[in-house]
């Protein structure tokens, strides 16, 4: 008798969490972005295609719709990684490719023969230029994913490591410093990135 | 609950347990009227007793075009000019800049870019002078004796063509913060002559030796901004600086600025501290100052006001305390804005510099510079030159948080530097906002109590920077990804466009063969279109 | 060469065993008194846990790999140290060793060591002791000088030998049993009178209770628990010294005085006093040493009223209401679980916001 009391309570115990539960995900239920855009969103938008996909939408619509890991992407690294990692609820995966630093792309104006094959290839229109003309890349807009360098007939586009200011230094984390600090007999003390 | 909870904690707080931090030189103190938490470091001001002395002219002097809070300013010389004290070398370009001038006449040698004192020991760009001995002043400026006759206007105009930034080491465009608006009048205006960091004395010593200048640079604030209530806020440390300004406000007569003394402690001269200390006020999160009725300025920066106003000098000049332990004859310097470091400190007998650590500021907020052959320039208040053994930032060895919550009694923004510095540590930026990381102001309290050694400050500093650079690559994301999807809209645009003049070309190609071909109206074409 | 470093430049000098230290000193006043009341057993007690806890350390941290140097921030000797003085000076050796284990391994390293452990490892031990060996674990000797006992002390535990072979023996090789040399506490007196039917008062009457003894701490209990002046010198260093804040120890000792006054208002026959209360079992020991362990408190200061205030209404109604005698151990480690969440929520009010 007792046993039969304790099951019945326990039961129906477990009847009306449930129906709160499921009460409250209706009540509470947030209308949500599409997955793919959520992804799209922490994506670093280079458009490099080192994904193995022609830019990050159409990664970003792979994942969402799990036919890709979720590690492909190289700028990304492992930030964008964990993030989308922790979108899909699925387990964080090593990205194995280390990103390059940052870079910008640069053409020889001189050199230039204004084939505008660059501008086509350029995923973010950061290319300037008329046919027959010397073409420039503006470069606060070029993402630095290398895809205009290959088209170019006449080889006249340089990938150039991004200038670093002094603005935009950062400090690392404790014990990680990226500089380190030399002394010499001169006295001088010489600065090396570590 | 937490209110009363709050109450209770501070007012036991004044009485029962002067503060937290169990050291042996330290005695944190909670309340005292003023903010709450804050430190009481080893004072070390061994050059307070030196009477500040003129340095001589360097064989070059190097001017970096910022030097300020603010957009860099534009040379307005050229390579092989010649220029005068005092002259106007590089405008502001924007709004929030202050302008550059030449410290002594000489010649533009170079424009390039130098080393300038910053951590990273990166470099931008400067006009490098050669002076020529002669000292000739640019007489552009004249000055203005009857201040108070002159339009409020007239002076902040002045202030702001002198190159007047905060001297005591923000170094954001003095004219900006005395700008009016007629919503927040300012009532009072406080004179920071705190200098709580550790070694360092300029103000001490300017306020000993230029007391009149410096009460008449308060005046002139005063007028500028039109306040009725002037205050300068001297810690008890300095006596004589105290009785200095007494005298000098007696002998002008001026009844509207009061001297107030408060209890020695860091950080104090910080502006938000301060104005705690000195009106019981907080200034509300997310505003200013000006929004309570208060404005700052600091001592170094009042006599420059006064210099500019008074006798129409630009800021070209300010004084240094060069001390530390590496130091042999430590000493207050009236400097030309840059100087190299390494002729300053040759001054006072430091030459050899193999070993030395050379901090940019106090003990407690300055930076230790990456490169030793910088210019001095306008947020040069101090220069300590530590041996490697007495650099305690150097030596310390990081160990496990014990949570004795010393970090969170001395803070005087109230954080929980130790939860705070755990997210910072696990890139949990998010939660690190929650923890309110914007707030902090640096001050370093939490890591000068810290019996594990933990580089608190760094990790804050570490994780602002992060949070900035995500931030902006976040933006730089959503601008990339607008472009390219312009360009895929614009494709598929051209590419419709083509399609739909091609599909008109054939239609005119079908409808002309059907005309021709009355019998047969379903044509291949038109098939293969359906089609395609 | 060196890594750049952000500022300060300068530092208090505090460091973690420094504050160790200090409490290890606070604590000299108690484990003086304990030697004082049960002679040679309690200095064989305390070095006995000093070292044991200091071996676990110490293999602990070869056997994680941690560096060696952690062993002289002086933690494991604290741990100790107040391990030992919560013991009952009759605990057989290797149960004191067991605890030594137990404080190390289970409640400090397994969590990460020093800084991570959510319990008091001192505390965490002497719980498992006490669910482990209830029997040795409430069980007084009687201390010397104690007035109750004054006429037939059992044992003189100024006798080096007889103490030694007490000590790694136990009571039989010195012909006689545990209850022969072993007395109820006045909270454990207190407890079973109740459950006679007999009120506080009554039952503190006729166990020759004076306050006066309980101060000095002429009375039975655990080696260091005793003497609330010595607990008080302690502790009024450790605030001089800054090493704790007031706010636990403040409010843990006063929640509790507050609620027994008010219910010995009510009915002070069944009751107890506050004042009892309060010189009573390891209260003391409790809200000045252990509650205020840095690592399992919460540490912000409108936390630690909550955390205290906490600690003495979960004592109190252990006291009163529980199955044990006393609570302050139980009532402690309840809180420390509670202390994330208390930080969390408590913290202080941020500068204009
Ligand atoms: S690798 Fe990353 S940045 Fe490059 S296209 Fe793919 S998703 Fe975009
Ligand atoms: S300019 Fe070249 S490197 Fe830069 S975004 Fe365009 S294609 Fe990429
Ligand atoms: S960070 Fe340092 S000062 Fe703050 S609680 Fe931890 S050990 Fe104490
Ligand atoms: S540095 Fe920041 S967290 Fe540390 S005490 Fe100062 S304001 Fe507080």
């Amino acid at each position: 008798m007792n046993i039969l009391f304790a099951v019945l309570l326990l039961g129906g115990l477990a009847l009306l969490a449930g129906i709160v539960l499921a009460i409250a995900s209706r009540v509470f239920h947030i209308e949500g972005d599409p997955m793919m855009e959520r992804i799209d969103a922490v994506l670093p938008q280079t458009q490099c295609g080192q994904c193995g996909y022609p830019g990050c939408k159409p990664y970003a619509t792979a994942v969402a719709s799990g036919e890709v890991d979720v590690n492909k992407c190289v700028p990304g690294g492992e930030r964008a990684m964990l993030a989308i990692a922790d979108l899909m609820g699925v387990p964080p995966k090593e990205v194995e490719e280390e990103a390059a630093p940052p870079m910008l792309a640069y053409i020889r104006e001189d050199e230039c023969i204004g084939c505008t094959l660059c501008i086509k290839a350029c995923p973010v229109d950061a290319i300037i230029g008329a046919p027959k003309q010397y073409h420039t890349v503006v470069e606060s807009h070029c993402t630095g994913c290398t895809l205009c360098v290959e088209p170019c007939p006449v080889d006249c586009i340089d990938m150039l490591g991004k200038p670093e200011v002094l603005e935009e230094w950062t400090w690392s984390a404790p014990g990680k410093s990226r500089l380190v600090i030399e002394d010499s007999a001169e006295g001088e003390t010489h600065v090396r990135a570590a | 609950m937490s209110g009363l909870l709050d109450r209770f904690t501070t007012l036991l707080g004044k009485g029962a347990a002067k503060g937290a931090a169990s050291s042996i030189e330290l005695k944190a103190m909670i309340g005292s009227g003023g903010f709450s938490g804050g430190v009481h470091p080893k004072q070390m001001k061994i050059t307070a007793g030196s009477p500040i002395v003129q340095s001589p002219l360097p064989p070059r002097l190097i001017l970096p075009l910022k030097q300020h809070i603010g957009q860099i300013c534009t040379p307005i010389v050229e390579v092989g000019e010649r220029v005068l004290r005092g002259q106007k070398i590089a405008k502001s370009q924007g709004y929030v800049s202050a302008p550059v001038h030449a410290p002594t006449s000489g010649t533009v040698l170079a424009i390039e870019e130098h080393a300038v004192p910053h951590p990273s020991g990166m470099g931008r760009l400067c006009i490098i002078i050669e002076p020529d001995g002669k000292d000739e002043a640019d007489e552009s400026l004249p000055p203005i004796t009857d201040y108070r006759a002159e339009d409020p206007g007239v002076i902040r105009e002045r202030i702001r063509l002198s190159g007047i930034v905060g001297l005591g080491g923000a170094v954001f465009p003095t004219f900006i913060k005395m700008l009016r608006d007629h919503r927040h009048p300012v009532e009072m205006v406080i004179l920071n002559g705190i200098e709580c960091e550790p070694y360092l004395t300029c103000d001490h010593r300017l306020m000993l030796e230029h007391s009149a200048a410096i009460v008449r640079g308060l005046d002139i604030i005063m007028h500028a901004v039109e306040a009725q209530r002037g205050v300068i806020a001297i810690e008890d440390n300095k006596p004589d600086a105290i009785a200095a300004m007494q005298q000098a406000l007696a002998d002008i007569a001026f009844e509207h600025i009061e001297v107030r003394v408060l209890p020695t402690l860091y950080p104090q001269g910080s502006e938000k501290q301060l104005i705690q200390s000195v009106t019981g006020r907080q200034v509300p999160a997310g505003k200013l100052p000006l929004h309570i009725g208060v404005l700052c300025q600091n001592v170094g920066t009042t006599r420059a006001i006064h210099d500019a106003v008074c006798l129409g000098q630009p800021l070209t000049q300010r004084v240094v305390t060069v001390s530390g332990d590496a130091v042999p004859s430590p000493a207050n310097i009236s400097v030309r804005i840059g100087t190299p470091i390494p002729f300053v400190l040759a001054q006072c007998g430091l030459e050899d510099l193999s070993g030395v650590r050379l901090i940019h500021g106090g003990p407690m907020m300055g930076e230790r510079l990456s490169r030793l052959n910088v210019p001095l320039v306008k947020s040069t208040n101090g220069l300590l030159a530590m041996r490697q053994e007495a650099l305690y930032s150097e030596n310390a060895v990081e160990e496990p948080c014990i949570r004795c919550g010393h970090c969170v009694t001395v803070c005087p923004v109230g954080l929980v530097p130790n939860e705070l510095a755990w997210h910072c540590r696990n890139d949990q930026f998010d939660r690190g906002q929650e923890y309110d990381l914007f707030d902090c102001i640096e001050c370093g309290c939490c890591s000068y109590v810290c019996p594990s050694h933990i580089p608190l400050v760094h990790y804050f500093r570490y994780a602002k920077g992060q949070v900035a650079k995500i931030e902006k690559e976040r933006s730089f994301a959503e601008l990339s990804k607008a472009r390219s999807e312009a360009r895929d809209n614009r494709l598929a645009h051209e590419q419709a466009e083509r399609a739909a003049r091609r599909s008109k070309v054939r239609k005119q190609q079908a409808g002309d063969a059907a005309g021709e071909e009355v019998s047969g109206a379903e044509t291949s074409g038109d098939g293969k279109e359906d089609k395609a | 060469m060196s890594l750049l470093i952000s500022s300060p430049h300068a530092h208090g000098g505090d460091s973690i065993r420094a504050n160790m230290l200090s409490v290890i000193i606070a604590l000299l006043p108690a484990a003086g008194v304990s030697v004082y009341l049960f002679g040679w057993l309690a200095l064989f007690l305390i070095v006995l846990c000093m070292v044991g806890c200091m071996l676990s350390e110490w293999v602990c941290l070869k056997m994680m790999g941690r560096p060696l140097s952690r062993l002289g921030d002086g933690s494991a000797a604290l741990t100790g140290l107040l391990l030992a003085l919560t013991l009952p000076a009759a605990v057989p050796w290797w149960m004191a060793l067991i605890g030594c284990v137990a404080a190390i391994v289970l409640a400090k390293q397994v969590y990460g060591g020093l800084g991570h452990n959510p319990f008091n490892p001192a505390l965490a031990a002497r719980v498992v002791l006490l669910i482990s060996f209830p029997l040795h674990m409430t069980a007084w000797l009687v201390p010397m000088h104690a007035p109750v006992f004054a006429a037939v002390l059992p044992l003189n535990l100024y006798d080096f030998s007889q103490c030694w072979n007490l000590f790694w023996l136990g009571p039989e090789a010195i012909g006689k049993g545990l209850d022969a040399i072993t007395m109820a506490s006045p909270l454990g007196h207190v407890k079973t009178e109740w459950s006679r039917g007999i009120g506080a008062v009554e039952a503190l009457r006729n166990y020759d209770y004076s306050y006066l003894d309980a101060f000095l701490g002429r009375e039975a209990g655990s080696l260091g628990e005793t003497s609330a002046l010595a607990l008080l010198l302690g502790g009024v260093y450790l605030l001089a010294r800054h090493t704790i804040s007031w706010h636990i120890p403040v409010s843990f000792i006063v929640t509790v005085y507050v609620l027994a006054a008010l219910f010995n208002a009510v009915n002070p026959d069944h009751f107890a006093p506050p004042l009892f209360h309060v010189l009573a079992g390891g209260l003391m020991l409790g809200a000045f040493f252990m509650a205020t362990d840095p690592v399992s408190s919460p540490v912000t200061p409108r936390g630690q009223i909550v955390f205290g205030i906490g600690c003495g209404l979960l004592t109190w109604s252990i006291r009163t209401f529980g199955g044990y005698p006393e609570g302050v151990m139980f009532s402690i480690l309840l809180m420390n679980c509670a202390v994330p969440l208390i930080d969390h929520y408590l913290r202080p009010r941020v500068y204009g916001k």
